[in-house]
């Protein structure tokens, strides 16, 4: 068995590092770059029942060491995902998880039903933290009895195992972690970004058009290294780490916080490719940690009696 | 094929106010094939900046290509203070630059560009004369001391050159020069700030024109949706081009701009 490979619910996982939602599309540009099979797994971009356009440019404003985003959930819609991209992907040897989202609890679960029978989606993903729409996304995050309410309904659907995506907007995470695993929820994901905005001097004006965006890279990785480190104590169910991964090292940190596997979102923009150069690396740096397989390194900063990790350069 | 390389810079040199010529050596010069394709470049080895930057290839040389930035931000700043043997992390080519194909020999192609969209018209200039097309290039700046190519574009063709306060060439815009040479262009080829776009797009001066747009950007590759822009047919609606991988060159007429 590799030193790499990781058994989450519905996901057997070559190696623990797949792209983030919404930083690698469908796929379809990086197959152009390397072989998509190479890596764990793939989050496809959000889907909603509708096509949407989302927001107006400007979408995109850089900040130190990250960036703001107010994409509006672009997508090509259910039928689309289900009907092009979907069966795209089959071409390479990759469970996707497939990210959900929606307005109402009706838009979840018709997603949901649909994209869970796909043969490739091992796993869904419910976007109950997108900061950026007006209705739904975040809005379901943020309250532990709504969030809990819709992970049940959708549960009740999905033909696959559901991970629940929270949102760092909150003031006390654990609460909604914990809702969502009485929901019945298999597995977290997170962080989604956090909430910002730039205002551009020459304008007096903010530079996004949708005023306010998702803050994402290395800047908000202490957060989420943060958040997996209180919540992976207080929950059962497996979590997927994301925030800000830039190298092995990072994913490293988020195992010893707490995470089962991770997820690299906004470095695929600056590297594109970043996620098998991570997954070459790692390897070594088990090694470097004196660790046979990297899942004995999850929670290791905070379980009890455990070998103390420590990095051996 | 898209490539990512650390390129060495062979030369680094303002040629203009603010105006940076930039010539990197490196193998995925032998990817590059059209004018308006772009390179997006990691200006610090850092976070900050974080993202690349996006710069059209000026010029397509053997072993080496050129690209023109102004310096403006944290980012072209950076970019500026570089110097000979230094490498740069290039991501490249990128997007779908200016279809040469479409101008036939004989035929007579007029290139504008506007500020730091002038460079991507060197290549194409180089190009299209290398073909037997008859070249114009119009060229516009804010002031003479922005002026820069105008020498360099005059090898392939007639040179015009247009300022908005008249202290080079002719006072105003490219479009006064382009009204001026009515009939006389088979296809027009453009690149330069959305207002200068839209006003060529308007005043329809050839049976064909090709305009090159710019957005903010993000991956550059098509992935994060930041730089989409909506289809003419579809102004309102769900369907959508991205400015870095369907574009940045569209056709006059394929997306709103």
């Amino acid at each position: 068995m590799s030193s790499l490979s990781i058994q989450l619910p519905g996901l057997n996982l070559k190696n623990p590092v797949m792209p983030a939602s919404g930083c690698f599309g469908f796929g379809r540009e990086f197959s152009q770059l390397y072989d998509l099979s190479g890596l764990g797994a793939i989050m496809i971009k959000a889907t909603t029942p509708e096509p949407r356009f989302g927001n107006p440019t400007p979408r995109v404003a850089e900040t130190p060491g990250g960036m703001l985003n107010a994409i509006g959930l672009q997508n090509p819609g259910l039928e689309k995902v289900f009907n092009e991209e979907l069966p795209w992907l089959e071409q390479f040897d990759v469970p996707i998880m497939a990210n959900i989202a929606g307005s109402t609890e009706d838009d979840y679960v018709k997603v949901a039903e649909q994209l869970s029978k796909a043969p490739n989606v091992h796993a869904l993903e419910l976007n109950i933290s997108c900061p950026n729409v007006k209705t739904g996304g975040i809005a379901f995050g943020t309250d532990p009895e709504m969030a809990k309410a819709l992970t049940r309904k959708v549960k009740e659907v999905s033909e696959v195992p559901v991970y629940v995506k929270l949102s760092p907007n909150v003031s006390d995470i654990v609460k909604i972690a914990r809702a969502v695993e009485e929901g019945g929820a298999d597995g977290l994901t997170m962080i989604n970004t956090l909430l910002g905005m730039r205002i551009d001097l020459m304008t007096g004006q903010p530079i996004l058009a949708n005023k306010t965006g998702g803050l994402s890279g290395p800047s908000v990785k202490p957060v989420a290294i943060r958040m997996i480190y209180e919540v992976s104590q207080r929950v059962s169910i497996p979590i997927i780490g994301m925030g800000g991964i830039q190298s092995a090292e990072d994913v490293i940190e988020f195992f010893l916080a707490g995470a089962s596997a991770a997820a690299v979102g906004t470095q695929n923009f600056v590297d594109p490719f970043i996620c098998p150069k991570i997954i070459e690396e790692l390897p070594e740096m088990l090694a470097k940690m004196g660790a046979d397989h990297i899942s004995e390194l999850t929670g290791r900063s905070w379980k009890k009696n455990e070998r103390l990790a420590y990095y051996r350069p | 094929m898209i490539r990512q390389e650390n390129c060495k810079i062979v030369s680094n040199r303002p040629i203009a106010d603010n105006i940076f010529e930039l010539v990197l050596e490196g193998e995925l010069s032998a990817e590059m094939a059209q004018s308006g394709q772009f390179v997006h470049v990691k200006v610090a080895d850092g976070f900050d900046p974080l993202l690349r930057r996006p710069i059209s290839i000026a010029s397509i040389n053997d072993g080496s290509f050129t690209i023109i930035y102004r310096r403006q931000g944290k980012g072209t700043s950076l970019l500026a203070d570089k110097s000979i043997g230094i490498s740069v992390d290039v991501l490249g080519p990128l997007g779908n630059g200016f279809p040469a194909d479409e101008a036939k020999p004989g035929q007579t192609a007029v290139l504008v560009g506007g500020g730091v969209g002038v460079p991507p018209m060197y290549e194409l200039a180089k190009q299209l004369a290398r073909k037997g097309v008859n070249v114009i290039s119009i060229i516009g700046f804010q002031s003479s001391n922005a002026v820069f190519y105008e020498k360099e574009l005059a090898e392939f063709g007639e040179v015009y050159v247009a300022t908005v306060d008249g202290s080079y060439g002719r006072k105003g815009f490219v479009t006064d020069i382009l009204d001026g040479l009515e009939g006389q262009a088979d296809i027009v080829f453009a690149c330069g700030p959305t207002p200068m776009l839209r006003a060529i797009e308007n005043g329809a001066y050839a049976p064909k024109t090709y305009l090159s747009l710019e957005e903010r950007m993000g991956c550059g590759i098509g992935a994060c949706f930041a730089c989409v822009c909506h289809t003419k047919d579809d102004p309102q609606g769900f369907s959508y081009k991205k400015v870095c991988s369907d574009g940045p060159v569209f056709q006059a007429g394929e997306v709103v701009i």
